[in-house]
């Protein structure tokens, strides 16, 4: 039963107020025809006993109070979902999107709510597989494992889509041929951006295993709240219902979340900090928390968010909610950008929650965890002799600070620093940082077990390093 | 039972429509999905009402009925190994009736009433008895003994007591009749309130501290049993690591884990884990004493709210027993946040960024609940310690939460994201951290360890803290500039740091450390710097002293087996004749 009326009251930014409304349900999908014919979709907010509170995914501007009809249409928000979404471009709500992509819509294999239901932790499988992205800072510092989320945090101006496109194709799990595809969710990026994905992924062939969801900067804003869950709906379809592998990358989630600020604000909610609705965390949660692995299943949802820290501030709400939901974080450093070093990894506050079991003997290799705390605590003695010699002068450090401060160089020139299509294996970066670390003194080596610094740095041969 | 209808729906709030003798905190069935709810509000006969599961679909009209009952747990045999969501719905009997998501209007009972318990009883008849006496036991793990007890508030006398065998928790085990002359049947389980303490017989302060096995907590920042903690600090900075530490190895007989709108991944690494880890003590599974309620950050966010409740109440159901709980809720801030929420879908006025003004009142409230107590009901001891982690906003101390926290807690670790990032782990900041225990358990300590080991924390803490001051220097002059007596603080200092503040979680040996073993490590190091005193005085070179091969030799320590202690005794022996040897040399020079 469809249900018309043109008993608008009031149109207030995104929102619209509907008078004497019977049996709409909360979050039920709404379709608003202009007086020009012209369609819009909405969806219930806020319902009580005569009034139904409407948002506008296409804003409201042409709505008008007398003339146009809403239509509840009885159900919620729904993307239809099938395999040939693969290699496929859609709008912000899963219709096809020009110029990027002009065939016909897909036929459905079946219609599925776009808010998913939360996973039942007990079902949930321990993320554990290590992925190989081929970035040294990433495999052999904060390690990605199948069904992590990893957000990446950077600021204008940082290559963060170049090292999301390189993920996007260099990401694999080793030894496995299997099943594997990116779900590409944009909101509110520039044209530009959104153009270097696509051809990135039609150059390398990658387009055919991806589905993009797009909402560009000119889209409408209220349209990039369902963005990213289309697009996890049609990776959770295509995960657990077809067993594949799926990488979701989306960016940028501060667009997302400055949506949802002028929904708030148009609603006039008390504001949390910085205007963000205090519900944010929640909200952004539902997103994220749909990355995983499910027992008995095959298939594994990988997430690598992007946003922008408005300012370079990491304490902003927007990344500091985002950290505390997701598994750690990839944070770009404008300073190692501005050294010329790419992939500007901050390995230093960059974290991944996960890698401790994703690696190690059997998955990477056994002298990983031990290689890769030395390596971090040598860096960070590095950085504060970096900081001694600014003070005192380069020449005034002691031998041993002076080494230090070599390996730092070294550390960022060799270790983090890559080429935007070199794809290095695992083994090639431990052995990169083994040989870093023979720039040390062997008595520094306190973070390595002693057996295996025998094995990979044999005390006998290696004399001469003493004198600090 | 009240039935009214749904006039409003906005996100987790429902109010409903003639409601006029619902109470407050009555759970209620919202719709024919029958959603769980709670009234949190009361107007005329208008009830708000926040529903622990998805609105959506809902409609004004939809029929709502209250119980006139207030939320309430389920206490008896089979809590422990559970994994629970936060109003006591056993998560795995969720995924058996709804598969791998969470879908609405699943009713599940916290316990499984058709499960045969072997029960053994200990009361007899015509025993006058008091709420908290002891009726019978049940071995519910094997290292468990679930002691079944008079529900607070039945008093009189036992008239019949089953024989020993197996029952299910529905079946009668007992009747008492009370003094008002009625007769109550008891069984082995009885539901209570969760925003209800349960009573206690009196509040004594902790005399003994939780060890933890994590050196930094243990010597410098003790928790006593029955205590209270907070752990605020920025993400990343190693919160949920530290809780999964103590939850792991900390001393406690029961320990009840909370994932109060946490990451989803985080409890199914716990679920895995807690079975394969065994229990220091024990040699058994961790898991046969651990409760565990998960709600994770993507479930509904009014059930986050309850979950906390939930889950201390499972813990002073376990005091009762006289057992020692310990409580990790992990984290409170996400639990403030979802009463934020709730408050500002009520309209309410807001004080501090956003949170309701009685935020203070209700962490207040929360941490009461912990305490080292003497039970009702016969005489025994139980404590129940409760360990809160903090996310603040931005890692900003200033945060509301955090502040709230402070002013109730004893003990305060303070995670140190500068730590963090250096991968010092535990990033417990051992200059802004406290713990007010340490005057109460001075007597344990000294009974133990000896009357040496208090004065010999103070003095390294005294380093550490000269330390602090010295780096600012030498960081302008350079280390090589100083005195070689701030020289030997320095070298001490660190020491200290990487060779017993810094522990590695996951090295099998170094994730658990006894008291025993941290004594002897300490002394290992205060050893070696007296012995670096002499030196010094005797003229060595600060130089020629710091680059000797005991360092390294030190710096092993923490991977000896607790089994070998008397080999890091023997460090002691090696650091005298090496230092000994340059004391020598100098002298003969």
């Amino acid at each position: 039963m469809i249900r018309e009326y043109t008993t608008t009251v009031e149109i207030s930014g995104p929102l619209m107020l509907v008078g004497s409304v019977e049996g709409v349900s909360y979050e039920e999908l709404v379709e608003i025809e202009l007086p020009n014919g012209e369609i819009r979709h909405g969806k219930v907010l806020e319902i009580d006993s005569s009034m139904a509170l409407v948002q506008l995914f296409e804003g409201s501007s042409g709505t008008d109070i007398s003339r146009s009809k809403v239509r509840f249409l009885g159900k919620q928000v729904e993307l239809g979902v099938s395999v040939e979404m693969l290699g496929r471009v859609f709008d912000g709500q899963g219709r096809p999107r020009a110029p990027f992509d002009t065939a016909p819509p897909i036929v459905p294999e079946k219609m599925v709510n776009i808010n998913g239901a939360p996973i039942n932790p007990y079902a949930r499988d321990y993320p554990a597989e290590f992925i190989q992205t081929g970035f040294s800072s990433i495999d052999g510092i904060n390690t990605l494992v199948r069904g992590q989320k990893l957000p990446i945090f950077s600021g204008s101006g940082l290559p963060h889509s170049i090292v999301a496109a390189q993920i996007a194709r260099q990401a694999r799990v080793r030894g496995s041929e299997e099943n594997f595809a990116v779900v590409f969710a944009a909101m509110g990026i520039t044209f530009e951006e959104a153009d270097y994905f696509i051809r990135d992924f039609r150059s390398t062939g990658a387009m055919d295993r991806a589905v993009v969801f797009m909402n560009l900067a000119d889209d409408p804003a209220i349209e990039r709240i369902s963005t990213p869950r289309m697009a996890l709906t049609a990776a959770e379809y295509l995960a657990y219902e077809k067993d594949m592998h799926i990488l979701v990358i989306m960016t940028d989630m501060t667009n997302y979340c400055d949506a949802l600020r002028e929904i708030a604000a148009a609603r006039k909610e008390v504001p949390g900090r910085r205007g963000y609705p205090g519900y944010l965390y929640t909200d952004l949660a539902s997103i994220y928390e749909r990355a995983g692995r499910i027992k008995g299943r095959k298939g594994s949802i990988t997430q690598i968010p992007i946003l922008t820290m408005p300012e370079d501030d990491k304490t902003h709400p927007i990344p500091d909610l985002t950290g505390y939901i997701t598994e750690g974080q990839l944070i770009l450093s404008r300073e190692l950008h501005k050294k010329d070093i790419y992939p500007p990894m901050d390995v230093m506050e960059s974290l991944s929650r996960l890698k401790d079991k994703g690696i190690g003997e059997g998955k990477t290799r056994g002298d990983h965890a031990d290689l890769f705390n030395q390596l971090m605590a040598a860096y960070s003695a590095g950085k504060d002799s970096r900081e001694l010699a600014v003070i005192l002068g380069a020449a005034a450090l002691s031998p041993l600070d002076q080494k230090y401060l070599k390996f730092a160089e070294e550390y960022e020139k060799r270790y983090i620093s890559q080429g935007n299509h070199e794809n290095r294996n695992i083994e090639e970066t431990l052995d990169l940082g083994w040989e870093l670390l023979k720039l040390l003194p062997r008595e520094e080596m306190k973070r390595i077990d002693p057996k295996r610094l025998e094995q990979y740095w044999p005390a006998n041969g290696s004399k001469k390093t003493e004198g600090s | 039972m009240i039935k009214g209808t749904i006039d409003k729906i906005a996100g987790p709030l429902v109010v409903a429509d003639g409601m006029k003798d619902a109470r407050m905190y009555d759970l209620v069935y919202v719709s024919d999905y029958a959603l769980i709810g709670e009234i949190i509000e009361l107007k005329g006969a208008r009830a708000s009402i926040q529903v622990y599961e998805e609105t959506g679909g809902l409609k004004p009209g939809d029929p709502v009925t209250a119980t006139g009952e207030p939320l309430s747990v389920e206490l008896g045999p089979g809590l422990l190994t559970a994994i629970y969501d936060g109003i006591q719905r056993s998560l795995d009997k969720i995924r058996e009736e709804a598969g791998d998501w969470i879908t609405r209007g699943i009713t599940i009972r916290g316990l499984d009433h058709e499960k045969e318990w072997n029960f053994k009883p200990v009361a007899t008849e015509s025993m006058e008895v008091s709420g908290g006496e002891i009726l019978g036991e049940v071995p519910e793990t094997e290292v468990i003994v679930h002691k079944v007890m008079v529900p607070p508030g039945v008093k009189g006398e036992i008239t019949w007591v089953v024989d020993e065998g197996m029952y299910n928790i529905d079946t009668v085990i007992a009747k008492v009749k009370e003094t008002s002359g009625e007769t109550r049947e008891l069984c082995m389980y009885h539901n209570w309130p969760v925003r209800k303490p349960r009573p206690v017989a009196e509040k004594i302060a902790p005399e003994e501290p939780l060890l933890t096995g994590q050196r930094v907590i243990d010597a410098f920042f003790p928790l006593g049993k029955g205590g209270t903690a907070c752990v605020p600090g920025p993400f990343g900075s190693g919160k949920t690591v530290i809780q999964h530490q103590l939850a792991k190895w900390a001393d406690a007989e029961i320990v009840v884990y909370i994932g109060c709108g946490e990451r989803g991944n985080e409890m199914t690494d716990v679920l895995q884990e807690f079975p394969e880890l065994e229990d220091p003590k024990s040699g058994k599974p961790l898991i046969l004493r651990t409760v565990l309620v998960a709600n994770t950050s993507n479930m509904p966010v009014a059930a986050r709210e309850a979950s906390v409740y939930t889950g201390i109440t499972i813990g002073e159901y376990f005091r009762d027993m006289g057992y020692s709980v310990a409580l990790m809720a992990d984290s409170t801030s996400r639990w403030a946040e979802a009463m934020r929420e709730m408050s500002g879908r009520l309209e309410e006025m807001p004080g501090e960024e956003g949170y309701p003004a009685y935020l203070g009142t209700r962490i207040a409230e929360f941490y009461e609940r912990a305490g080292n107590v003497k039970c009702i009901g016969g005489d025994r001891n139980g404590a129940l310690t409760v360990v809160g982690a903090v996310s603040p906003a931005g890692g900003d101390l200033s945060d509301p939460v955090v502040q709230a926290t402070l002013r109730v807690v004893k003990v305060f670790w303070s995670l140190d994201a500068k730590l963090a990032y250096s991968r010092h782990f535990p990033a417990i900041g051992w200059l802004d951290s406290y713990s007010l225990y340490t005057e109460n358990l001075k007597e344990y300590y000294n009974r133990e360890l000896g009357d040496e080991w208090v004065l010999m924390m103070k003095e390294a803490m005294a380093l550490l803290q000269r330390e602090a001051n010295l780096q600012e220097i030498a960081r302008l002059v350079g280390a090589e500039s100083l005195s070689s007596e701030d020289q030997l603080i320095l070298y001490t200092a660190r020491s200290l740091r990487e060779d017993f503040l810094h522990q590695n979680a996951f090295h099998d040996i170094d994730t658990y450390t006894s008291i025993t073993k941290q004594k002897i490590m300490m002394e290992v190091i205060m050893h070696t710097n007296g012995e670096m005193e002499k030196a010094l005085h005797a003229g060595v070179s600060p130089r020629e002293l710091f680059t000797l091969p005991l360092r390294e030799e030190i710096n092993r320590m923490r991977y000896i087996h607790e089994d070998d202690i008397s080999d890091i005794s023997a460090i002691k022996e090696h650091v005298t004749m090496q230092i000994n040897g340059l004391i020598e040399k100098e002298q003969t020079a």
